[in-house]
């Protein structure tokens, strides 16, 4: 970076001299309006808000008026922004925009967080001296998500360069001509992209906002907040959650410059709305003679520590979903040698070797943000949009990076952005996907291919086989193309077209500066994550900076099986009684549940058979489920809404979330209930257990036992952080309703709850800053009521905030040569006749159980179907939407057939996580039968 | 000495001037309409309700003793599911009627609220709720707002333009 001298009025100050001048004002703290520029998607010049007046030199009086987010810093620039003229002229804008604004503020949700009216305070504009009419426009249904009211566009066209350049959307664009520009879908309809919710934060009015919100409408200042992570994927975004009368009320993005900037998808940013429903637990209950009766909390834990400290046989069975605490305190109340992690064996060691790779292997894997800064993708094996949406919104990004490298040497700046585009002209990067059927993703490449997973693992190792040739023989055509018949472990294969493929990749990747390969789980396949690291070996052989991406599915799926190797079958294997069953004693047995529901995870009959066996069966969790209904004792967990904790995603990071706000009822989290099951368990009747240890002190016992988790100690700020003396309030100082929000229940207003588990406190007084980036639990200065004002909690605009990004990654690759990969080449897939391999299909909307219980979301979760390949169907008669009957775990299911997926013949797909398919092991063999389809 | 005998003499002479003091509560003081009493919601001349629930009253009350939930019709258009002023701690500075932006909550010249308990003070919508306009008579919030509430429809505003056809060919 260099930097560059500058004035601004008359001020010198160094800057970064790749800026414009509006990034660079604002990076200084200055306050300069604006529209239409964005950290993220950079300048157009389109609202003519951020004038600056700008001199020829030393010597200029005059000056002139320049756009400066158009005016690149240059050596001894001198602007002020400040001159009478820049102010006149901004507030002339201003007052021109304002001239069809209609008269909404008070029924408007952006009102108190709106980037317009900020800016009309601070251009000092206040009385409407036009008196002509208003424009009108009427609003379009845009789905459950999005609410649309289109009087009060100001034009800065954001929300098409965010919508369709940025995240590839086709379904919203600019309408008409002059000052009648209409933003919105070329008729009604839900908006298709899976990250319209964004539109909600990129608008700086209140023409999107945030339809969920709507239907319980809290303004900004009302709002109780926590720094939060959202639990609704294995990427690990970072939210701000918010909370008002006790129900969850809205998400938005919490900037971190290493992970998901500015953006979430539509599944983190809707899906929230489960917290809030009436599924929740919100009492201990115990079963009687036949059902669950609710219990007060101090019944349970007397009666479940009764059973611990009975010294029974007990298992417990840890989540994905729930937090390293919770699952390390599961595991310490157990004993490690019964503590089992909550996923069947086949995911729970692929995300082992997954580990293995990132820790011992030879490559480094970037952060989410990393991912936009490569040149050449390779994605194997992946649906991006539908198993880490975020990462596909980057990897869109990354299709962008080599054209704009190339703009970048003709001089032109990266953050121009319409001269850029107008260059660049919609070409994309190199960008090669290799799956079993057609992705979202598929537009922007290069080349597809789609096959079944272990031919998509025999061209990655044929591309790396290319990648290591071109070093022994440069330029020399790879000896393995032999013509042997195609068999496991080598990757000859007749087909030309293969050759051609996997020859195209390998030069592509070693073509580019900075090549990125993503694989992942979703699939199953060890052979993908090890095809995918060996692609990545052999680039880093041949001295190419490359990044190995590995998608899993849930928001700890690492934390947990760092924290265990034993899964679920182990545990159903080790309950199995002996052959001479001796029931009695059987009986006896306990299972601890931790925030899972079994049936989700393993086939009924299986999981049906291992409660069965159990005695007691103990379930903490959040919502009623399958399993909580099996359960002699249920206990209320908190959802990510009421719990501290920690997880670690698919880049190895460790991060923090703080709980929102503290119900009134019994539900709190895991980690605190296993914490008073220990206790009681542990002291001796009648004497009260001794006082409760607080999160600090179990992250302590947590590292002393998982010593490579150390960094997860220092992700925050102690529970004792003071700035000053004070703790960081989750409630802004205009919160209100204090004394009358709870005056309908008790006029005496009760005390504000204590949050001993953090610095965080629960009520609106308190330090007044910037507080340390893992403790930020809303965005606001003085004059920057919108997320906007997140400019003041960043070192520069867009870069990374005061204090550093949190977050802590726990892998470096180690390159330990163990980890170094024999080629397990699978044999090409050949198709039994009769029979379909079974592939899983993933759904943003649907695929996640949590989020799928969101009256939001549910509306989007597609009915389920089976997917055929076409030919296949051709040759049996079938038709897209005839019912089939499908053998799935021994049971006939009739389902609707989808055609034109691209699956490979002999395959077939369902979708994963809905109802109809839960507990299905991917991938499996079946038999469809199409007798009858009308 | 002088003084001091005038002193006497100017007191003596207050008796036989007209009494200031009423005789509350038989006899009731002139209190003028802008007085600080207690606080009401008022009804658009349609006999709507006027609150929109916009939050700002809330956030302006410098003891934070009214507290409301915004909620929607089925026309869109938005009025408070519930209303709560504890008039417990009420400082009837009257902040709140002048951060109104559609006139319905009016500070109006009673304040003859006293109660046994504390409990009784604190007022919901009902007991806020009057059925005409108040001070301010004639205005309607949402036949001046952009947003179709089932009040007016888009464009069928004093001050608007109809809504613009955005297939039309002429620029
Ligand atoms: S967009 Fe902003 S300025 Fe316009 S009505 Fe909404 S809150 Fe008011
Ligand atoms: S809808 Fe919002 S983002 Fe789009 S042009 Fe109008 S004001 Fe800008
Ligand atoms: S990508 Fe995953 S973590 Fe990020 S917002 Fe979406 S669901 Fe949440
Ligand atoms: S300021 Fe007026 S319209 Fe807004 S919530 Fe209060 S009473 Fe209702
Ligand atoms: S921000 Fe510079 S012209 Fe819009």
């Amino acid at each position: 970076m260099s930097m560059t001298n500058i004035l601004i009025d008359n001020v010198p100050y160094a800057v970064d001299g790749s800026k414009n001048v509006l990034a660079a004002s604002l990076s200084l703290g200055l306050n300069l309006p604006y529209f239409c520029w964005h950290p993220a998607l950079h300048s157009v010049g389109a609202c003519r808000q951020c004038a600056v007046l700008k001199y020829k030199n030393a010597e200029d009086t005059k000056g002139k008026i320049v756009m400066a987010c158009l005016e690149p810093i240059a050596d001894h620039l001198r602007i002020s922004i400040e001159a009478p003229e820049a102010r006149q002229f901004r507030a002339g804008n201003i007052e021109a925009l304002m001239t069809n604004h209609p008269h909404d503020c008070p029924v408007c949700d952006e009102g108190g967080e709106c980037h317009l009216q900020d800016m009309t305070v601070m251009t000092g504009h206040n009385c409407r001296r036009y008196e002509f009419k208003k424009r009108t426009h009427t609003n379009q249904y845009l789905g459950p998500f999005v609410n649309h009211e289109m009087n009060r566009c100001i034009q800065c066209y954001r929300c098409v360069r965010f919508y369709k350049e940025y995240a590839g959307g086709k379904d919203l664009d600019v309408f008409a001509s002059h000052d009648d520009v209409y933003f919105g879908r070329h008729e009604e309809g839900v908006l298709e992209s899976e990250f319209s919710g964004n539109l909600v934060e990129v608008c700086p009015t209140g023409v999107f906002t945030d339809k969920t919100l709507k239907k319980h409408f809290t303004r900004k200042w009302d709002l109780t907040d926590a720094p939060s992570i959202c639990h609704q994927c294995g990427v690990g975004c970072n939210i701000i959650a918010s909370e008002r009368y006790g129900s969850i009320r809205r998400i938005l993005t919490r900037y971190n410059g290493d992970v998901n900037g500015y953006f979430l998808c539509d599944r983190g940013r809707f899906g929230y709305e489960y917290v809030n429903s009436p599924q929740r637990i919100l009492a201990p209950a115990i079963k009687g003679d036949c059902a669950l009766a609710n219990a007060s909390p101090e019944q349970a834990i007397r009666q479940i520590s009764a059973i611990i400290a009975s010294g029974k046989k007990m298992i417990g069975i840890g989540s994905p979903q729930a937090s390293l605490e919770s699952n390390f305190l599961l595991q310490q109340l157990v004993g490690p040698a019964h503590f089992y992690a909550g996923i069947p064996r086949a995911e729970g060691k692929l995300i082992r070797r997954v580990i293995t790779l990132l820790k011992n292997g030879k490559v480094r894997t970037p952060s989410l943000a990393e991912v936009k800064d490569f040149d050449a993708v390779f994605v194997i094996g992946e649906d991006v949009t539908n198993t880490a949406p975020m990462l596909a919104l980057n990897l869109r990004q990354a299709a962008k990076k080599g054209p704009v490298e190339l703009v970048k040497a003709m001089h032109i700046p990266e953050w121009n952005d319409a001269a850029v585009k107008d260059i660049v002209q919609g070409t994309t990067g190199l960008f090669y996907i290799a799956t079993p059927h057609h992705t979202a993703l598929d537009e922007i490449a290069t080349r597809t291919y789609h096959a079944h997973p272990d031919d998509i693992a025999r061209l990655a190792y044929a591309v790396a086989q290319h990648i290591n040739a071109f070093s022994s023989i440069a330029g020399a055509s790879s000896s393995t193309a032999d013509a042997h018949s195609p068999d496991a472990g080598t990757t000859a294969n007749p087909d030309a077209d293969f050759e051609a493929l996997s020859k195209s990749i390998a030069a592509a990747l070693l073509a580019a500066k900075k090549p990125l390969i993503v694989s992942g789980i979703s699939l199953y396949s060890e052979a993908l994550l090890d095809s995918a690291a060996s692609i990545t070996n052999a680039l880093k052989d041949q001295a190419k900076d490359p990044g190995l991406v590995f998608i899993v599915p849930e928001a700890n799926s690492i934390g947990l099986v760092m924290l265990s190797d034993q899964f679920l079958e182990d545990a159903y294997e080790k309950e199995e009684p002996d052959e001479d069953e001796k029931p009695s004693q059987a009986d006896e047995d306990t299972a601890i549940l931790l925030e899972n529901d079994l049936y989700e995870r393993t086939f009924k009959g299986q999981t049906d058979l291992f409660l069965r066996r159990q005695k007691n069966i103990i379930v903490l969790d959040s919502l009623e489920n399958a399993t909580t209904r099996q359960a002699t004792h249920l206990l209320p967990a908190a959802t990510f809404a009421e719990a501290d904790g920690t997880l670690i995603n698919n880049e190895g990071r460790a991060q923090r979330f703080y709980q929102v706000h503290q119900p009134d009822n019994a539900v709190r989290s895991s980690w605190k209930w296993l914490q008073e099951l220990q206790s009681a368990a542990s002291s001796e009747p009648n004497v009260p257990p001794s006082a409760s240890t607080h999160f600090d002190s179990i992250l302590q016992s947590l590292v002393r036992e998982f010593p490579e988790l150390t960094a997860i100690t220092t992700l925050a700020p102690a529970a004792g952080f003071r700035e000053g003396t004070q703790k960081i309030p989750r409630e802004p100082h205009r919160y209100s309703g204090r004394t009358a929000m709870h005056a309908n229940v008790n006029v005496n207003e009760p005390q504000p709850p204590e949050d001993a588990d953090s610095a965080l406190s629960f009520t609106m007084e308190g330090y007044a800053g910037v507080p340390p980036p893992a403790l930020t639990p809303f965005y606001w200065s003085p004059g920057w009521n919108s997320v906007q004002a997140i400019n003041k909690y960043q070192i520069e605009v867009g870069g990374p905030l005061h204090g550093g990004n949190p977050g802590k990654r726990l892998f470096e690759p180690s390159n330990i040569p163990a980890a170094i990969l024999t080629p397990n080449i699978p044999a090409p897939f050949t198709p039994t006749p009769g029979e379909w391999l079974v592939l899983p299909l993933y759904h943003i909307f649907g695929s996640d159980p949590l989020s799928a219980l969101s009256p939001g979301i549910k509306e989007r979760i597609p009915q389920p179907y089976i997917a055929l390949n076409d030919s296949d169907a051709d040759k049996t008669g079938i038709l897209e939407g005839h019912y089939v009957e499908v053998l799935l775990n021994g049971q006939k299911q009739r389902l609707p057939v989808k055609l034109h997926t691209g699956l490979p013949p002999g395959t077939a797909g369902l979708p994963k996580g809905l109802a109809a398919t839960a507990g299905l092991q991917f991938p499996f063999s079946t038999t469809i039968n199409s007798g009858n389809h009308d | 000495m002088f003084s001091n005998l005038r002193s006497i003499w100017i007191v003596f002479l207050h008796m036989f001037h007209k009494r200031e003091t009423v005789l509350y509560p038989e006899e009731k003081a002139y209190l003028p309409p802008r007085w600080r009493g207690r606080i009401v919601l008022t009804r658009d001349p349609e006999g709507e309700e006027r609150c929109v629930g916009c939050y700002l009253c809330a956030a302006v009350c410098p003891v934070d003793c009214i507290s409301l939930q915004a909620t929607e019709d089925e026309h869109g258009r938005r009025y408070p599911e519930f209303f709560r002023i504890n008039f417990s701690r009420c400082i009837f500075c009257g902040l709140c009627e002048d951060a109104c932006p559609t006139d319905a909550i009016q500070l109006i010249p009673d304040f003859e609220m006293g109660e046994y308990h504390r409990q009784n003070l604190v007022y919901e919508k009902e007991d806020l709720l009057i059925d005409g306009q108040g001070k301010v008579q004639g205005y309607n919030f949402y036949k001046v707002a952009g947003i179709d509430a089932g009040v007016k429809a888009k464009g069928q505003g004093a001050n608007e333009d109809k809504p613009v056809d955005i297939k039309k060919l002429m620029p």
